[in-house]
C-alpha cells in the first residue's frame, strides 16, 4: 500500500527529536530552552501532519490492520505495527494535542530543555500504545510511559510532588505487572504475541477449581482479571482512582493535559483492544460487576467533586466520573455502547485538556489552585470567562458540544441493558452540571473582591489561539459526530460481530457439558 | 598425546595461571606497588584477550581428563560473562584505586586468580574439580576483601566473608562426599548415570541438599544471604563492584551444571527447592532494601532479588529456561558494572561517599550522568524498554512455560515493591531538596565508558540483542541437552487473523 513507514515515524519522530535535544543542544540557559522549544513545537507539529497523511490515507471501511509493518524483533517477538478504526483517532488526539501542550508552556524557564525531552519521549511512547500490534511490544509503550511521567511529576510538579509521584509510578505499576504476566500465559497458549491472531484465538472459558472456589470463565476469567487490574487503574475505576487526583494536582499543567486527554485514554483503549474481543465470555460475565461498579464512579466521584476546594482536584474528580461513562459504554458491548465510549474518550481528551489549560492559565498568575482565592473573574478577564463557560458547559454535556454525544450514547446503551444502573449514572449527569456549574460561579462571576485579582491580566494571544483548535473540535464533534463515528463505525461493528459470535458458542458449550447423554 | 591434547583444552586457563604467577613475580621483584597500575591494565588486556580467545574460538564441545574438565558451549558462554566483567570491574577499578591510594599489585593478581577459579567452576565435570574451581575463587576474594587493612570495616567483612564461606564450602564437601557415596563416583556425568528412575535414592537426596546449600551461599540466595550486605558494604569498592558481578555469574552457572549436569534426570527433585529459594530471595531483597541508606547496602539487596529472579529460570527445569537465566545473568552482570562504576565516582571532598542522600540534585550539577544511572536503575527495576525488562520477561515465561505460573506473579509482585528503592536513588538525584556540599563525581576515562555504555547497552538492547540470544541458546542446548523436559508444543494457532 504505502512505502514509507510511517506509523514507525510517528512513533518515532518525536523519540528522535528527543534524542538531538539531549545529546546536541548544549546549555541551560534562556536561549537554549526557546531552542528546545522551537525543536519541539516543530517536531510535534511534524508529527501530526504525518499522522493526517495516515489519517487521510486510512479507508474506515477495511475493518483490518492497515499500514501494517511487521518486523521481527528479540526474544522471538515481532516488531508489528498497524492501526484500525478503533486506534487511529486515539492517535490523531495524541498528535493533536501534543503541539498546544509544547505551546502551553511556552513561558516556563525552568530546565525548559529537559521538560521538553521528558514530552517529547512521552508522545512516542503514548503514540506506541495505540499502534502497537504486539503483546509485549504494547507492554513496552504502556510501561516505558510512566518513566516520563514520574520524572515530570517529581521534578516540576507542586509541593507534594513526591509523593505523587511515587504513588502515580507503583499504583500503575503494581497494577500492569499481573498483565504481563497474563500476557504471557496468553503467548503460552496461542504460541504467538501478535494482537490480530490473538484477536481470533479463543482461550479456554471452561469453569475450574482453584482451592475450593469454582471460578466461572476459567482461564479467561483469570486473564481477564489481569487485564483488568492494568486497564482499571489506568483508566481510572472506582475504587482505584486514588493515585489519580493526587498526580494531576501535584504535576504541572501540561502533564496534567496529557494524563487527562491521552494517558487515561490507554486504559479505555486497552478494555477495547483486548478485554472485550479476546476475552469475551469473561467479559459477559463480568458486565454486571463493572456496571455498578461504573455507576458508583459517576455518582461517588461526582459528590466528591462537589466538596473539592481545588480546581485541578475538583477537575480530576471529574475526569474519573466521565470515565465511568466509558467503562459503562464499553462493556454494554453495543454498538451505541462502544461508539459511544470511544466518543466519550475523544470528547473528554479536548474538554479536559482544555480545562487543565485554563486552570493553568490563572495558576501561572496567581500560583494558587484554591477556588476561594479567585472570584469574579469576568470583570478583569472576560475573553477567559467565556471560554471557561464554554468548556464548563462542555463539560456538563451540553447539547452541541461533544460532552453530549458521548454520555448520551453510553447511556442509552446501558440503559437497554441495565435500566437501574443507567438511571444511577444518570443521575451522575445532573451532579456533573452542579459542580461544573458552582465552580465556574465560584472562580469567575460575582464581585471581584480579592485584593490579589485587581491586577490579574487577560490572556495573552498566544494563550487565546491554545483554545482556538480545541473549541473548534468540541463543535465538531458535537454537531457533526459522524466526523468520529464514520471512522469508527465499521472497525467497532466487526469487533461486536465477533465478540457475540463467540458467545453462544461458549453458551453451546455449557449446554453440551451440562447434557453429555445426548451423544455429542 | 593424550595429555597434550586435555591441556589444549585447557589453554586459557593454564595461559592466565601463567599470566597470573608472571604477574605475581614481577610485582614482587620490581618494586612493588609502584608497578601494579602497569600489572592491572596489564590484567585488563588479559582476561580480555581470553575472553575473546574463548568466545570467538571455535565452537566448543572438547573435554578434557577423563570429563573432569568440560568445554562446552554453557561454560564458553559463562567464561565470556565472567571475563569481560572482571576485565570491566578491574578498568573502571583503577581510578579510584590510584586516588584513594589503594593501588597495590596483588589485587589484580588475586582478581585473575579468582577468575581463573571460576572459569574452573562453570566447566568442572566432577565434584572435585567443582571444589577445587570454587576454592581458588574463594581464597582469593577472602583476602581482597580485607584489602583495606587499616579499615575495621574491610577487615569484619574478610572474615565474615571467610568464616560463612568457609563453612559453606564444608556443606558441599560434605554433600559431594555423600553424592559419592551413594553414587559410586565424583563424576558428574557418572553421577548422572547412577541415578535410576525418576526418584534420588535418600542419601542422594541428602547430597544433593547439601550441595545446593553450599552454591546457595555463593549466589547469595535467600537463606543463605546473611554476609552479603555485610560484605558488600565492608568491603572497598572496587572489590565490591567484583563481587556483585562475576562470582554471580559463577556460582549461578555452577548450579546449572550441577543440577543438569548430575542430577538433570530427575529435575523434579531440585526444580521446587530452587523455587522457593528464588521466591525468598526476590521478596527479602525487595523488602529489605527498601530500609537501607547506603547505596552498597542497597545493591547487596538488590543482587539478592535479582539472583532470585535468574533462579526462577533454573527452577523451570528446561532448556528455555537455563537459557533465560544464562541471559539474565549476563544483563545482571552489565547493570551493575555500570551502576558501580558510578558509585566508585561518588566523593566528597576526596573522601569516598556511598550514602544514598549524598546524590541529593545531582542531576543539575551532572545531567549526562544521572541520566545513565536513571536508565541504568529503571532497567534494574525491570521497565520497559529497558534491557532489564526482556530479562525478566525470559525467566517469567520459562516459569509459565511449565505451569508455573504462581512463580511469575509472585516474581512480579516482588519487583513492584523493589522498584521503590530504585525509584528512591531516582527521587534523590532528581527532586531532592539541597541541603550541604553536593557530593562530586569524579571519573577517570574507563568508569564513564563503563556508566555510559552500560546504560547504551540497556537501550540499544531492546532493539537487538546482537547474538547473545543464540549464543545462550546453544549454551543451555549444550548443558541440558537430550535430558530436556518436553514441553508440550503450544496450541496450534485455529484461527485465522481476523480480517
Amino acid at each position: 500500500m504505502t512505502t514509507y513507514p510511517l506509523l514507525s515515524i510517528i512513533t518515532f519522530l518525536p523519540i528522535v527529536a528527543a534524542l538531538i535535544l539531549a545529546l546536541f543542544l548544549r546549555g541551560e540557559d534562556e536561549g537554549a530552552g526557546r531552542n528546545a522549544k522551537w525543536l519541539a513545537l516543530v517536531a510535534t507539529v511534524a508529527t501530526f501532519l504525518v499522522s493526517c497523511v495516515v489519517l487521510a490515507g486510512f479507508d474506515p471501511q477495511n475493518t483490518a490492520f492497515q499500514f501494517v509493518e511487521d518486523q521481527p524483533w528479540i526474544m522471538g517477538l515481532r516488531y508489528k505495527l498497524g492501526v484500525d478504526g478503533i486506534s487511529i483517532l486515539f492517535v490523531i488526539l495524541t498528535t493533536f494535542l501534543m503541539p498546544l501542550v509544547i505551546l502551553s508552556t511556552w513561558e516556563m524557564t525552568d530546565r525548559a530543555k529537559d521538560y521538553m525531552i521528558a514530552f517529547l519521549v512521552l508522545e512516542g511512547l503514548m503514540i506506541g500504545v495505540f499502534v502497537a500490534l504486539d503483546l509485549v511490544l504494547f507492554y513496552l509503550f504502556f510501561e516505558a510511559g510512566l518513566i516520563p511521567m514520574f520524572l515530570i511529576i517529581g521534578i516540576w510538579g507542586g509541593k507534594d510532588r513526591i509523593y505523587a509521584a511515587f504513588k502515580f509510578f507503583l499504583y500503575t505499576f503494581l497494577g500492569s505487572v499481573f498483565m504481563l504476566v497474563a500476557m504471557i500465559v496468553m503467548y503460552r497458549m496461542a504460541g504467538t504475541t501478535d494482537i490480530p491472531t490473538l484477536l481470533g484465538f479463543d482461550f479456554p472459558s471452561d469453569p475450574f477449581t482453584i482451592f475450593g472456589w469454582s471460578l466461572v470463565g476459567g482461564t479467561q476469567m483469570l486473564l481477564f482479571l489481569a487485564f483488568f487490574a492494568s486497564f482499571a487503574v489506568k483508566m481510572p475505576m472506582w475504587p482505584v482512582h486514588t493515585w489519580l487526583p493526587d498526580a494531576h494536582v501535584q504535576a504541572p499543567t501540561a502533564a496534567s493535559v496529557l494524563l487527562a486527554a491521552v494517558l487515561l485514554k490507554m486504559g479505555g483503549y486497552g478494555f477495547l483492544r483486548f478485554s472485550l474481543p479476546m476475552f469475551p465470555e469473561a467479559s459477559a460475565i463480568a458486565q454486571g460487576p463493572i456496571f455498578w461498579l461504573s455507576a458508583i464512579a459517576i455518582v461517588y466521584t461526582s459528590l466528591v467533586a462537589l466538596a473539592q476546594s481545588d480546581m485541578k482536584k475538583l477537575i480530576a474528580y471529574s475526569s474519573v466520573a466521565h470515565m465511568g461513562f466509558v467503562t459503562l459504554g464499553t462493556f454494554a458491548a453495543s454498538e451505541q455502547g462502544v461508539q459511544g465510549a470511544i466518543f466519550q474518550m475523544l470528547s473528554h481528551g479536548f474538554i479536559s485538556g482544555a480545562l487543565f489549560l485554563l486552570v493553568g492559565v490563572i495558576y501561572d498568575r496567581m500560583h494558587t489552585r484554591e477556588i476561594d482565592a479567585y472570584g469574579g473573574l469576568v470583570n478583569r478577564m472576560p475573553i477567559y470567562a467565556l471560554i471557561f463557560l464554554f468548556f464548563t458547559m462542555a463539560n456538563v454535556g451540553l447539547p452541541g458540544t461533544s460532552g453530549f454525544v458521548g454520555e448520551f450514547l453510553t447511556l442509552m446503551a446501558a440503559f437497554q441493558v441495565n435500566t437501574w444502573v443507567a438511571f444511577v449514572a444518570t443521575s451522575g449527569v445532573i451532579l456533573s452540571a452542579a459542580y461544573a456549574l458552582w465552580l465556574y460561579r465560584r472562580v469567575t462571576l460575582g464581585r471581584l473582591v480579592r485584593t490579589g485579582l485587581r491586577s490579574i491580566t487577560e490572556m495573552t494571544p498566544r494563550e487565546r489561539w491554545i483554545f482556538v483548535p480545541l473549541i473548534a473540535m468540541t463543535i465538531l464533534l458535537g454537531v457533526y459526530p459522524r466526523a468520529v463515528t464514520d471512522i469508527t463505525g465499521p472497525s467497532v461493528a466487526a469487533l461486536l460481530n465477533d465478540y457475540h459470535a463467540s458467545l453462544p458458542a461458549a453458551d453451546a458449550a455449557t449446554e453440551v457439558a451440562a447434557a453429555p447423554a445426548d451423544g455429542h | 598425546m593424550m595429555t597434550s591434547l586435555d591441556l589444549y583444552t585447557l589453554m586459557p586457563e593454564v595461559a592466565l595461571s601463567v599470566f597470573a604467577l608472571v604477574a605475581l613475580m614481577f610485582g614482587a621483584f620490581f618494586g612493588k606497588d609502584r608497578v601494579a597500575g602497569a600489572v592491572l591494565w596489564l590484567s585488563v588486556i588479559a582476561l580480555l584477550v581470553a575472553a575473546v580467545a574463548i568466545g570467538w574460538g571455535g565452537r566448543g564441545d572438547a573435554q578434557a581428563f577423563f570429563g573432569m574438565f568440560i568445554d562446552d558451549a554453557f561454560a564458553r558462554f559463562a567464561k565470556v560473562t565472567i571475563l569481560l566483567s572482571a576485565a570491566g570491574v578491574l578498568a573502571m577499578s583503577a581510578d579510584y584505586l590510584v586516588r584513594h591510594g589503594l593501588m597495590r599489585f596483588e589485587l589484580p593478581v588475586l582478581v585473575v586468580l579468582a577468575v581463573i577459579g571460576m572459569m574452573v567452576m562453570v566447566s568442572a565435570g566432577d565434584l572435585l574439580t567443582l571444589y577445587m574451581g570454587l576454592e581458588l575463587q574463594s581464597m582469593a576474594l577472602y583476602v581482597v576483601a580485607a584489602m583495606r587493612r587499616e579499615s575495621a570495616r574491610s577487615s569484619e567483612a574478610g572474615l565474615k566473608y571467610f568464616v560463612l564461606g568457609s563453612l559453606s564450602s564444608g556443606m558441599l564437601l560434605y554433600g559431594a562426599s555423600l553424592v559419592y557415596g551413594y553414587a559410586g563416583t565424583t563424576n558428574l556425568a557418572g553421577v548422572m548415570e547412577a541415578i535410576t528412575g525418576d526418584r534420588l535414592s535418600i542419601g542422594l537426596l541428602f547430597g544433593l541438599v547439601f550441595l545446593l546449600v553450599g552454591l546457595a551461599f555463593k549466589v547469595s540466595a535467600v537463606p543463605f544471604h546473611m554476609w552479603t550486605p555485610d560484605v558488600y558494604e565492608g568491603s572497598p569498592t572496587p572489590v565490591t563492584a567484583f563481587f556483585a558481578t562475576a562470582p554471580k555469574v559463577a556460582a549461578m552457572a555452577m548450579i546449572g551444571r550441577l543440577m543438569w549436569g548430575a542430577f538433570g534426570g530427575v529435575p523434579g527433585e531440585w526444580t521446587q527447592v530452587i523455587a522457593v529459594m528464588a521466591v525468598l530471595s526476590m521478596f527479602l531483597g525487595s523488602i529489605a532494601g527498601i530500609g537501607q541508606r547506603d547505596i552498597k547496602r542497597l545493591m547487596a539487596y538488590s543482587s539478592i532479588a535479582h539472583v532470585g529472579f535468574a533462579l526462577i529460570g533454573l527452577a523451570a527445569g528446561t532448556v528455555f529456561g537455563v537459557q533465560s537465566t544464562l541471559i539474565y545473568m549476563a544483563v545482571y552482570a552489565v547493570m551493575n558494572v555500570g551502576t558501580f562504576a558510578f558509585i566508585l565516582s561518588m566523593e566528597r571532598d576526596g573522601r569516598p561517599v556511598t550514602a544514598i542522600d549524598d546524590l541529593n540534585l545531582l542531576a543539575r550539577a551532572e545531567p549526562l550522568k544521572a541520566l545513565a544511572m536513571t536508565v541504568l536503575l529503571f532497567s534494574l527495576t525491570g521497565v520497559p524498554p529497558m534491557l532489564g525488562f526482556f530479562a525478566k520477561f525470559g525467566v517469567l515465561k520459562a516459569a509459565v512455560d511449565v505451569q508455573m505460573g504462581w512463580l511469575s506473579v509472585l516474581g512480579v509482585v516482588a519487583s513492584v515493591i523493589g522498584a521503590y528503592y530504585y525509584l528512591r536513588i531516582v527521587y534523590y538525584m532528581y527532586f531532592g531538596t539541597q541541603r550541604d556540599t553536593p557530593v562530586e563525581s569524579r571519573m577517570g576515562g574507563a568508569q564513564w565508558v563503563a556508566l555510559m555504555g552500560s546504560a547504551a547497552a540497556m537501550i540499544i538492547g531492546a532493539f537487538s540483542l546482537f547474538g547473545t540470544e543464540a549464543a545462550a541458546e546453544r549454551a543451555a542446548l549444550s548443558l541440558v541437552g537430550e535430558n530436556a523436559v518436553v514441553i508440550p508444543a503450544p496450541v496450534a494457532v485455529a484461527t485465522a487473523p481476523v480480517d
